[in-house]
């Protein structure tokens, strides 16, 4: 994937790496729901063009992190920039179109084909139809889209379909941050193996500052330039896969890797 | 074309629609409020017989010495909402009895004189007439056969039988001066009391299915289904001289109304009304032309111009389009009101609530209450049935919408904002497409119950397929019922055919998908 980008938005170069180098950094974040607190203070840095992902076992709060950082949920102490901005009211739809922004099964809008869904954001903010036309072709191809797909309503795509149209939804503006949430969580082990495999080639084509979630360790270890392991609202350990593995910062850590069987996950074979 | 992108069309469709509606509700609108023209007289009437008879004859009157325009609103709903179109000024003039005079509008059980009742109307602005010449009196009647069976002459002879079953109108049940102050007066203890409609009350005690029934002493069924008009001997009713009741300002406004109502004066007695009556009720002459026979045997010459008839299909056609007027206009407003309401109800759970229950409140105020009500604010005629209409409409969309809107799963709901859409766009090409399905069936429940309670709407003037229905009750014609009954069923399918198609412009393709399994 060399080919350079055309017509790219903003200025960057959609298919290469270019474009802005932005750190996301989340300082002491703390936030209860009715009185159980999720967060209990968290402060973190991705640094530009790197991956870390979240793991953890359900209710740690790694969700929970990745929907303040998109402003979904306000913090109750702490905050959280996206480059040089703090996420506030006032600057939140602006960072956003600089995040892309991917969930569970796609999160497609099922009144929308998978080309409108793909456009929406660039629609509302006016860009032409030959504009809109250019990235699409450029994103197809990154994303193992063919365009006969792009015509259909998601109800006639299949879950890994789904979800790569949701990573092009999120490409689509060419964002300098991506953040996903489980984006792989609801697919067949073979499906599952084959998306990761296009991730990793996406996260290291674009060299974008990804923040991804996921419960997978082998996931983790596959896609993440680093890990953070979660626990209870607090991040039980950071670094490089192998300092997981071979360095627990505590009993957890191994506790949590074992139970992942990390050997026969699905992605770690291929891993280099 | 700037948004010439697929995902534009979907704002596109939803801004063309959101511009139809408007444009279409302001030329109804237009079209449907006729400005009052001076030189204008309007004779009202009430929903029976010998009222639009009345009514006819001194609209053909006052069109002969010239008025320019001249219209009677026939079938207004009772005496409380013509006595309310007259005080309003919607209608000049219109025939009412002395007895209602003094019991309903004044509320003076003391049997006022006519010159006491004039003094007190006059500080109102409404005039009395000298009496007409005939009293239509209330009375109870029996069968020939109960008669003789129960040895009953007069209403005192009722005491000894509570066992008779009495058909009694709701209006003669409800006032002091019907059954309440009657029973009193001759100490009856009935058991067996119903409340029926009048012109159904004969057809009641012809097939024995009641035994006593009120009447009014000009009906023509009295003779014609032999029945015996009991006594009044103990002189509980009052006169019930019919007289015409006027607006004041008639008298310089448009005194040549005043002259032909003046010309009727003394002129017509019982037994020419009880013909009269009788040919519209008996030998289904139209009213307009049994009038014409009243001012010829009363004044010795037909009145004149008499308004143009309408033959059956151009009736049916004009009822008809007046009542998809009727549904048009209150269904779009309705939308354009209850779509933004719901979705404003979305935004917070108070204002939920609020909303939600306002709508529903107003769903149970009884329609004919509501039009009532609406009476004093709004006039008769096409006004206060479209906002009654509108009012009725407003539930069904506005809770759909909501509902509509807050089933949306919250991933999807998250993600419209996630991914950077304005607010506008999230409403837009988000919320309510995903929510068109619901917010199209709301409508479509709102269409179908106004198109039925858009027939109650001839009760206050303003036409449609309720007064074929309203007159043919009157009448107990069944054809003349069904004239009205019939198309308003087929217009009840036809808009629930036509928002069937509708729903494949308005909600999107991808909603009307069978998901597939993967």
């Amino acid at each position: 994937m060399t080919a350079r980008g055309v017509g790219a938005p903003h200025g960057g170069d959609a298919m290469a790496g270019g474009g802005e180098a932005v750190p996301i950094a989340v300082e002491d974040l703390v936030k209860s729901f009715g009185g159980k607190r999720a967060l209990d203070g968290v402060s973190l840095v991705v640094a530009p063009r790197t991956t870390l992902v979240l793991i953890g076992p359900s209710g740690c709060g790694k969700s929970t992190l990745l929907r303040l950082v998109v402003g979904l949920l306000a913090p109750d102490h702490g905050r959280v920039r996206i480059g040089e901005t703090p996420m506030a009211p006032e600057s939140r739809r602006a960072l956003r179109l600089r995040m892309g922004y991917v969930i569970q099964e796609g999160g497609l809008f099922p009144h929308l084909t998978a080309a409108q869904n793909v456009a929406l954001v660039a629609d509302d903010l006016g860009w032409n139809a030959a504009r809109v036309r250019a990235r699409l072709d450029e994103l197809t191809a990154l994303t193992g889209i063919t365009p006969d797909l792009l015509a259909r309503y998601p109800a006639q795509l299949s879950g890994g379909q789904r979800q790569r149209v949701g990573l092009m939804r999120a490409l689509m503006l060419d964002p300098a941050v991506l953040l996903l949430d489980e984006p792989l969580g609801a697919l067949d082990p073979l499906t599952r193996a084959r998306l990761q495999t296009d991730l990793r080639r996406v996260f290291q084509t674009l060299r974008k500052t990804v923040l991804l979630v996921t419960h997978d360790m082998a996931e983790a270890t596959y896609l993440g330039s680093e890990i953070a392991l979660m626990r209870g609202g607090r991040v039980v350990q950071r670094g490089i896969p192998a300092d997981l593995l071979e360095r627990p910062a505590d009993p957890f850590v191994t506790e949590f890797i074992r139970a992942q069987h990390p050997l026969e996950g699905s992605a770690a074979e291929t891993a280099p | 074309m700037r948004r010439a992108t697929a995902a534009g069309l979907a704002l596109a469709t939803t801004a063309r629609l959101a511009l139809a509606l408007v444009a279409g509700l302001a030329l109804a609108l237009v079209a449907a409020v006729p400005a009052a023209a001076a030189g204008t007289v309007t004779v009202g009437s009430k929903a029976f017989p010998e009222s639009w008879i009345l009514g006819e004859g001194l609209a053909s009157l006052t069109r002969a010495t010239g008025v320019p325009e001249v219209r009677h609103r026939s079938n207004l709903g009772g005496t409380e909402i013509v006595y309310q179109a007259l005080r309003a000024g919607d209608v000049d003039v219109y025939p009412e009895y002395t007895g209602t005079i003094a019991e309903v509008l004044l509320q003076d059980p003391g049997r006022p004189s006519l010159e006491a009742m004039r003094r007190t109307l006059a500080a109102r602005g409404i005039g009395i007439s000298a009496p007409l010449g005939f009293n239509d009196s209330y009375a109870l009647a029996v069968s020939a056969d109960t008669q003789r069976r129960y040895q009953l002459r007069t209403i005192s002879d009722l005491a000894r039988h509570p066992d008779l079953r009495f058909g009694l109108t709701h209006e003669f049940i409800g006032r002091e001066d019907g059954f309440p102050g009657l029973a009193r007066r001759y100490d009856l203890s009935s058991r067996n009391v119903r409340g029926i409609q009048h012109e159904l009350a004969y057809e009641a005690i012809a097939s024995g299915k009641v035994d006593v029934i009120d009447i009014y002493t000009t009906d023509a069924q009295i003779e014609h289904l032999d029945l015996r008009v009991l006594d009044d001997d103990r002189g509980f009713f009052p006169r019930y001289d019919a007289v015409w009741l006027y607006r004041l300002d008639l008298e310089h406004r448009e005194p040549r109304a005043l002259a032909a109502m003046r010309r009727l004066e003394g002129r017509i007695d019982e037994a020419a009304m009880i013909r009269a009556n009788a040919r519209v009720v008996l030998e289904r002459v139209p009213f307009a032309q049994s009038a014409d026979s009243l001012l010829l045997e009363a004044l010795g010459a037909a009145g004149g111009a008499t308004a143009a008839r309408e033959g059956l299909w151009r009736a049916l056609l004009a009822d008809t389009a007046q009542h998809l007027r009727l549904v048009a206009i209150s269904l779009l407003a309705a939308i354009l009101v209850g779509v933004p309401l719901g979705v404003l109800a979305t935004r917070s759970r108070p204002l939920a609530a609020v909303t939600l229950s306002a709508a529903g409140l107003l769903q149970t105020i009884p329609s004919l209450a509501l039009l009532a009500f609406l009476i004093p604010l709004l006039g008769i005629g096409v006004r206060p049935a479209l906002v009654a209409l509108f009012l009725y409409s407003l539930l069904p969309i506005v809770r759909n919408t909501y509902t509509g809107i807050a089933t949306i799963p919250a991933a999807l709901t998250e993600s419209a904002a996630a991914i950077g859409l304005s607010p506008g766009a999230q409403l837009f090409r988000v919320r309510l497409p995903m929510a068109s399905p619901a917010i199209m069936a709301g409508i479509k429940t709102s269409a179908v119950i106004n198109v039925g309670t858009a027939t109650l709407a001839a009760l206050i003037g303003a036409g449609g397929l309720g007064d074929p229905i309203l007159s043919g009750i009157q009448l107990r014609r069944t054809s003349l019922i069904l004239q009205g009954a019939i198309p308003a069923a087929l217009l009840a399918l036809l808009v629930q055919w036509g928002f069937e198609l509708l729903d494949r412009i308005a909600i999107p393709r991808g909603l009307r998908l069978p998901s597939e399994p993967t």
